[in-house]
Parts: structure tokens; C-alpha cells; sequence
């Protein structure tokens, strides 16, 4: 049964009106994220290994590594999927994100991208980004919720913003690949947050598809911070500035593209190969 | 450009709530039920080709209430993918409850000519246990008939939702939560009456039982609650809390991530479905006349699952569909063929699954498409 029980904390409360609000965010020191000794292991297996690491503000990181690296385990503590066996998660200076829930850590503005495109299949385009939009979520508020106007206006821009406007009404069950990326995309944007975690953003997307993610990626940056973990170096190369390697849970190197290309540590773990 | 889902204030979307075709529909339903019926039973002749039988009147009374309790499991199975095989046990509560208030209704008329329930005074106790206090008054029995399903629903769905318990895991701990509460109220000192539950009814209100008129009205109100918990359950999944359900169905942490916590939407949606069973179970009892544990074994719920699979999951209509086909299969079946009941079920279930898996409704609707 302990299968089906997730490793997760249990949600502290019934409501979803919860203490934490995006306006507490602390960035006085310039720091988004700050993730310092963490450790998770699996069945002896360990996953992270004093993974060290810091996000400024407006910043975009891009995070790269083989495969079984602890990139999703990563992105799995800092969202509060999974919580570390040691080790410290802060998001700006006060929020301790390894004492929240997932919605808890939504809602104080991490918005997080699944390796496999996770959108609701059976609502259609509209309702996605209706479901993620910013807003009361706690039970009673969604029995009585009311769409207003500026709310049908936000989600009508991100629908232009993801290139979506036309497909409003469809089901998303029936989006191609690329499209389902671009509408999780448009489902982050709606929650607001303040650092978006993407992982594999431009896997099964044509190259004008990849192009246009980049220059989102782009633009957002700066208000936002971003995380984007990718194995497309074309990608990558497009829109990296600062590059961190992940390897056997910890970082290898950082820096930019160029620098960490021309680690011979890198090279032979990684883009040797 | 873009059509705004259906939203409004509280009342300003009841209106919406079905095309001018679905009003229409549940206004005849209305009228049948409030005046065809009535008037084909107790007005029409008892030799006439028009006559409704007293025996249909209390079949279909019977089968509106097992309609309710299919709308229930649709609601949590259906449109929130949480498949209860315990839903029995909340429709047995009910119809305890109100069991509770016709035994006390009896008064002395029992066999013993007690004030004391007869499977009391058989088992020789000298007062009523301290449970049964202020069960003479009906408003506490049909409160307690809403509150003790919804109690338990609460409690029980607050700890296992809370554990993330879930798929295969949650419906078999619900099968066992029912067999459990049959074994107990098997024993004669839980104090329902044991294997033999209540029986004997003698009149509600002030009203006997078994007349014609009695039965009519338990039959009216078990259609107009049956419309009104259609009416609910469609407000509910066209809101946007409709929509975070069937969300969490498809795709939980989605909704986790999107910052809703799946714990008060689940717990809402269970608890408010134990109780539409446990009003259907209060409604039930008076027009079959007997509650006792057998109906909280497991095949009984597994069945209610049965009702809403054939009439097509995820659409409330095909709930009702499905409880209607297969009962009056069923009525038919255990008359005329007893013994091949439960091989039929059990084809009926194997087909639906492989062949239509929307079910009745379902198909339907298919076929429609294609035509069109």
C-alpha cells in the first residue's frame, strides 16, 4: 500500500486559503532560491547528494546533466513533491519550502512544468488556463466562482501569449505535443508565480516551435526567474546565460555555456559521451 | 470569440443548468410522477388496462431511490475518479435512521405490545439503549439520517484522503469499511435488531403505512428528491468546483501544482454523496418496509458501481439510465429466472466494460454524432 501512499508531506489543512501569498516573497538579497546541502536518497540510491545551489532574481538558469543526474528530484524538493533527508530549501530569504505542500508552494509562486506535458485532457483549452488562473482556491470560492471580466481578459492574453487563441474551445486532450507544452506554459503564466521551474520545455516541438519557446523564455526572464532543465543543447545555447551541470546529485559546474563546455570534468561525463 | 463556461451567482445559473429540451424533460418527469401517477393509481380502476399496480408504484418508488444513490456514486466515481465500493453502507445508514423512527412508531402495536421495539423485548431488555433517545420524533431521525453517513463519510474520507490513499486501494477499504459495519450490526447487541434489522411498519406521521395514499406520497417525494439531487449534482459539475474535480481525476498533481489542494474538494464531494444516499436510504425504507445488514454487503455496493458503469460514468443522466435498466432487469430477472440473476449481472458489468464504456448514455450520444 505504501505505493499509493505519496512520499509527500500530508496536506496540513483542508482549505486552500493558505497563510503564504506571493506579496511575503523576500528578495532583499537578490536570491530566489536558495538550496543549500540538500540530500535524497531512495532505497539507498541517492538521488541528490549535498546539492548546493542558488537562483537570483530575474535570473534564467538553465540546468543540464545525464540522465538519473537528480534534475527532477530536484525539481521534485523544491516543489514539495519529495522532501529531502537533510538540507535546507528556502524561496527568497523567509519561505522555508520544505515545511509547505505542493499547493502551499504553488501558491506562494512556484509554477512547475512536467517532464510529459500535464494538462486536463478532458477540459478544453479556455478551461485550462481558467482552472490555473491566480485566484481564491479554496472549495467554497470554486463553487460560487464567477469569471469577471479582467479575469476573461487575462486568459484571452495568455491565450495569444502561447498561441493558443484559436484552439480556446477545444479539448486539450486533443493538442499536438508541442501545443500541450505551450498550453502548460500559458497554465504557469496564469498562476502568476514568481519563478517557473520547466523541465524539458521544447521536448517533441518543431524547430519554429523551439524558437518561439526560447524567445518566451527570453522575455519572461527579468520579471521572472526560470529554471529550465534541457537536454536540447540548440536550446540551451539559445537562451542560456548562466549553465549549471548536474552529476550523481550534486553540481559539477557552473557557468556559462562556454566555460562549462570546456570543463574537462564535463566533457567527460556528460557531453563527451 | 470565446464562449464563457456557464458561471454566475448563486441563483442566477439555475436557469442554465439545462437547455430548454433538458427542462422540458424534467417537467414531464415532474408531471408524471406528481400527477399521472397518481391518478392512474388511485383513480383509475383496478380492472382497467391504465391501472398502475400498487406492486410498480412501490418498484419504481424503490428504484428513484436507488437513483439518487447512482447520481451519488456519479458524482465521486464518475466525475472525480474515486471509485467507492462502500456507498452500501451510507444508504443503509439512511434507511437505519429512518427504520429507527418507524419501529418507535409502532408504539404498542407490536407483537409484545411494549413500548420497547419487539427484537427488544425478545432479547429481554427492559429500556431502550441510551442511541435510541429521541428517536419517537421524525425531524431528529431524518437529521441523524443525513448527519451519520455524512459523519462517517467525513471522518473516514478526512483520514484517507489526507494519507493520499487512492485507486484500487480506496475502493477496497471501503468494501471492507462496509463488510465491517454488517458484521456489526449482525449482532443482536448493537441493538438494530441483528440479522432480521426492522420490520412490521406500521404507519409514519400519524399515517399508516400501507395504504395506497402513503405509498403514493413516499413515491412523490422519492421523484421530487431525485429531481432535485439531479438539479444539485448538475450545479455542482458545471461550476468551476465541477471542474477542479474532474481535474483532480485526470490529472492530480496538476491540480496540486496549480496550488488547489485536491484534501477539501475530495472530502466535500464524498461527504455530500454519503448523504444524498443516506436521504435516498430514509426514503427507501418506508416503501420496502424492511432495512437489516444485507444491505451493507458488498455486492450490494458493488452493484450501485454496476448501476452508474451500464448507464454511462460522468454524465448524471446515464446515472439514473443505468439504475433504471438494470432494476427493472433485475425485478424481471429474479421472478422469472432467480437463479441466472447474478451470471446476468455479472455479463451485464463484462459487456458494458469491453463493449461500451460510456455506457448507455454514452452510446447514445455516439450514435447521435454519426447521424449528424
Amino acid at each position: 500500500m505504501s505505493s499509493q501512499i505519496s512520499e509527500g508531506a500530508g496536506d496540513s489543512g483542508i482549505g486552500a486559503r493558505l497563510v503564504t501569498d506571493t506579496t511575503q516573497l523576500d528578495l532583499s538579497h537578490g536570491t530566489v532560491l536558495y538550496l543549500d546541502d540538500i540530500s535524497v536518497s531512495f532505497d539507498g540510491f541517492k538521488a541528490l547528494n549535498k546539492l548546493t545551489l542558488t537562483i537570483d532574481a530575474g535570473e534564467l538558469r538553465c540546468v543540464i546533466g545525464p540522465n538519473g543526474a537528480g534534475k527532477t528530484t530536484m525539481m521534485d524538493v523544491i516543489t514539495g513533491k519529495t522532501r529531502p533527508d537533510s538540507g535546507t530549501a528556502f524561496f527568497g530569504q523567509t519561505i522555508d519550502l520544505t515545511k509547505l505542500s505542493e499547493p502551499q508552494i504553488a501558491h506562494a509562486g512556484i509554477g512547475r512544468k512536467f517532464q510529459k506535458p500535464t494538462v486536463f485532457e478532458h477540459h478544453t483549452v479556455f478551461e485550462n488556463l481558467e482552472l490555473a488562473m491566480k485566484t481564491d482556491k479554496g472549495v467554497h470560492a470554486s463553487l460560487f466562482a464567477r469569471l469577471n471580466t479582467e479575469q476573461a481578459h487575462r486568459i484571452a492574453e495568455t491565450l495569444d501569449l502561447v498561441h493558443l487563441a484559436e484552439s480556446a474551445d477545444r479539448l486539450a486532450g486533443s493538442l499536438s505535443h508541442g501545443q500541450k507544452q505551450w498550453l502548460e506554459i500559458g497554465m504557469l503564466l496564469m498562476q502568476e508565480p514568481k519563478l517557473l521551474l520547466l523541465d524539458e520545455p521544447v521536448a517533441g516541438m518543431t524547430d519554429e516551435e523551439t524558437d518561439r519557446t526560447a524567445e518566451l523564455c527570453l522575455s519572461l526572464a527579468g520579471s521572472h526567474s526560470l529554471v529550465v532543465v534541457e537536454h536540447d543543447m540548440e536550446f540551451v545555447a539559445k537562451i542560456a546565460r548562466k549553465v549549471t551541470v548536474l552529476h550523481e546529485g550534486s553540481v559539477l559546474a557552473e557557468g556559462t555555456l562556454d566555460t562549462v563546455q570546456n570543463d574537462p570534468r564535463v566533457i567527460e561525463v556528460y557531453l563527451g559521451r | 470569440m470565446l464562449e464563457t463556461p456557464i458561471n454566475g451567482p448563486l441563483f442566477s445559473r439555475i436557469p442554465g443548468l439545462y437547455g430548454p429540451k433538458g427542462w422540458m424533460s424534467i417537467a414531464i418527469a415532474a408531471v408524471i410522477v406528481w400527477v399521472v401517477f397518481p391518478l392512474l393509481n388511485l383513480a383509475v380502476d383496478a380492472d382497467s388496462v391504465f391501472h398502475v399496480s400498487d406492486y410498480s408504484v412501490t418498484l419504481i418508488g424503490k428504484i428513484m431511490c436507488y437513483a439518487m444513490v447512482a447520481l451519488a456514486m456519479d458524482l465521486i466515481w464518475g466525475y472525480t475518479g474515486i471509485l467507492s465500493l462502500g456507498h452500501g453502507l451510507f444508504f443503509a445508514l439512511g434507511g437505519y435512521a429512518m427504520g429507527m423512527y418507524l419501529m418507535r412508531a409502532i408504539g404498542r402495536d407490536g407483537v409484545y405490545k411494549s413500548d420497547l421495539p419487539d427484537f427488544m423485548v425478545f432479547l429481554d431488555w427492559k429500556e431502550l439503549p441510551w442511541y435510541w433517545a429521541g428517536t419517537d420524533s421524525f425531524l431528529y431521525c431524518l437529521l441523524l439520517a443525513v448527519l451519520v453517513p455524512g459523519l462517517l463519510a467525513f471522518i473516514f474520507g478526512y483520514f484517507a484522503f489526507r494519507s493520499r490513499i487512492k485507486g484500487v486501494y480506496f475502493s477496497i477499504i471501503t468494501q471492507a469499511l462496509t463488510f465491517a459495519a454488517m458484521l456489526f450490526f449482525f449482532r443482536n447487541d448493537t441493538g438494530f435488531g441483528g440479522n432480521n434489522g426492522f420490520t412490521d411498519f406500521k404507519r409514519v406521521l400519524g399515517f399508516t403505512i400501507a395504504t395506497a395514499e402513503t405509498r403514493m406520497v413516499l413515491f412523490a417525494l422519492s421523484g421530487t428528491m431525485l429531481i432535485v439531487t439531479l438539479l444539485l449534482a448538475r450545479y455542482i459539475v458545471t461550476s468551476k468546483l465541477g471542474r477542479v474535480l474532474t481535474a483532480i481525476r485526470d490529472a492530480e498533481s496538476r491540480v496540486m501544482f496549480s496550488g488547489y489542494n485536491p484534501l477539501g474538494y475530495k472530502l466535500f464531494i464524498w461527504t455530500l454523496s454519503a448523504v444524498i444516499c443516506g436521504i435516498a436510504g430514509a426514503l427507501y425504507v418506508p416503501q420496502v418496509g424492511i432495512i437489516n445488514p444485507g444491505e451493507m454487503s458488498p455486492a450490494n455496493s458493488i452493484e450501485i458501481a454496476i448501476w452508474t458503469a451500464v448507464g454511462g460514468r460522468g454524465t448524471l443522466i446515464g446515472a439514473i439510465v443505468g439504475a433504471g435498466i438494470v432494476n427493472f432487469a433485475k425485478s424481471f430477472f429474479t421472478v422469472a429466472f432467480p437463479e441466472y440473476w447474478l451470471y446476468f449481472l455479472g455479463a451485464i458489468f463484462i459487456g458494458v466494460t469491453l463493449f461500451m464504456p460510456r455506457g448507455v448514455v454514452g452510446l447514445l450520444q455516439q450514435l447521435k454524432r454519426k447521424s449528424t
